[in-house]
């Protein structure tokens, strides 16, 4: 029990593996959660594009789509970038692990960067919903709907800033988590035996990258045919 | 079990694979594909969500716990979508009809 590994192991484990194991299970029953939390989105979203077909066609015209297919390339790179930093500390490379999360927060930072961007064009055009939001006859002009339909377009604007607000508060959790790993990892806190931190931060940034993957062509690319 | 080790060439096939699919997704989007339309969008997202599950997140080798926990959050997804949206067909709950 001397050896430099056993440092890691918690006394109520039998052994490493079995630590690891209950980790992995554990971050997935966390994921399962996140994966309804965003379901409930999701549905919501279902029924009132459903309901309001032809408003939310007209104003997801109103997002930028080379932008977010721009976004999608950069967090699908973040992703493998981050299975990199995984396999390097699998196999204890420790710097390598480190420059591999730094280039995944650096790929995060451009995408949440291009998201304040694409917010603020929003905020210009007063097509955030609330009391800012465009008046009924403007709306219809700018948005190619009818005056009535300016509450129907407001839902579509409200489930746009809930849905990639809150996948951008995951990121935004990750970041600092992803830098902390990239400390300790430099550090030499990981090891092949014990990099369990940097494996379960991996299946979170997964996780955020399949909403984003979801997220894309249900706001951006609907009504383009 | 979760130590399985992947070849960095596996994951750089998954990320190309998950390239050609969003181009597939904006391609599709500038199709007609009549009711089918979101069915195809969706359709490919849910492929690249299963390459990122299988591939990047180690459930093809994250043993079979694992994979029954990862199989129920989709189950009870299911069942959110499945029942809530059979409420909305069948009770004629249509909020542009509503009186």
């Amino acid at each position: 029990m001397s050896n430099a590994h056993s440092s890691a192991l918690r006394h109520h484990f039998a052994n490493l593996d079995q630590q690891k194991d209950s980790s992995v299970l554990g971050m997935w029953t966390f994921i399962v959660q996140e994966i309804l939390f965003f379901g409930g989105l999701f549905l919501v979203y279902t029924i009132y594009r459903h309901e309001y077909f032809d408003v939310f066609e007209a104003c997801s015209h109103h997002l930028d789509w080379k932008l977010g297919a721009a976004n999608t390339v950069v967090l699908i790179f973040s992703s493998l970038t981050m299975a990199m930093g995984v396999h390097a500390a699998a196999l204890g490379q420790k710097k390598a692990t480190a420059a591999w999360l730094v280039l995944t927060i650096v790929l995060g930072s451009i995408f949440l960067g291009v998201k304040v961007v694409e917010y603020t064009e929003k905020f210009e055009h007063h097509l955030v919903p609330g009391p800012h939001f465009l008046p009924p006859e403007e709306a219809a002009h700018e948005l190619k709907i009818q005056p009535s339909q300016t509450g129907q377009a407001q839902l579509y604007f409200s489930l746009y800033f809930a849905m990639t607000g809150l996948h951008a508060i995951h990121m935004i959790i990750g970041i600092p988590i992803i830098l902390y790993l990239a400390w300790r990892s430099w550090h030499g806190a990981y090891t092949p035996a014990y990099h369990t931190p940097v494996e379960l931060t991996g299946l979170y940034w997964h996780f955020v990258d399949i909403v984003w993957i979801f997220l894309f062509p249900l706001l951006y690319l609907i009504g383009h045919h | 079990m979760s130590d399985h080790v992947v070849s960095p060439k596996l994951y750089v096939a998954i990320f190309l694979a998950l390239m050609v699919l969003t181009a597939a997704t904006v391609w599709a989007a500038g199709q007609d594909f009549g009711a089918y339309n979101t069915a195809v969008a969706v359709g490919i997202a849910v492929t690249k969500a299963t390459l990122v599950i299988l591939f990047f997140m180690h459930v093809r080798w994250g043993g079979k716990l694992v994979q029954l926990f990862v199989a129920s959050g989709f189950i009870w997804l299911g069942i959110l979508l499945a029942i809530t949206l059979a409420d909305y067909v069948s009770r004629g709950w249509s909020l542009t009809n509503a009186p």
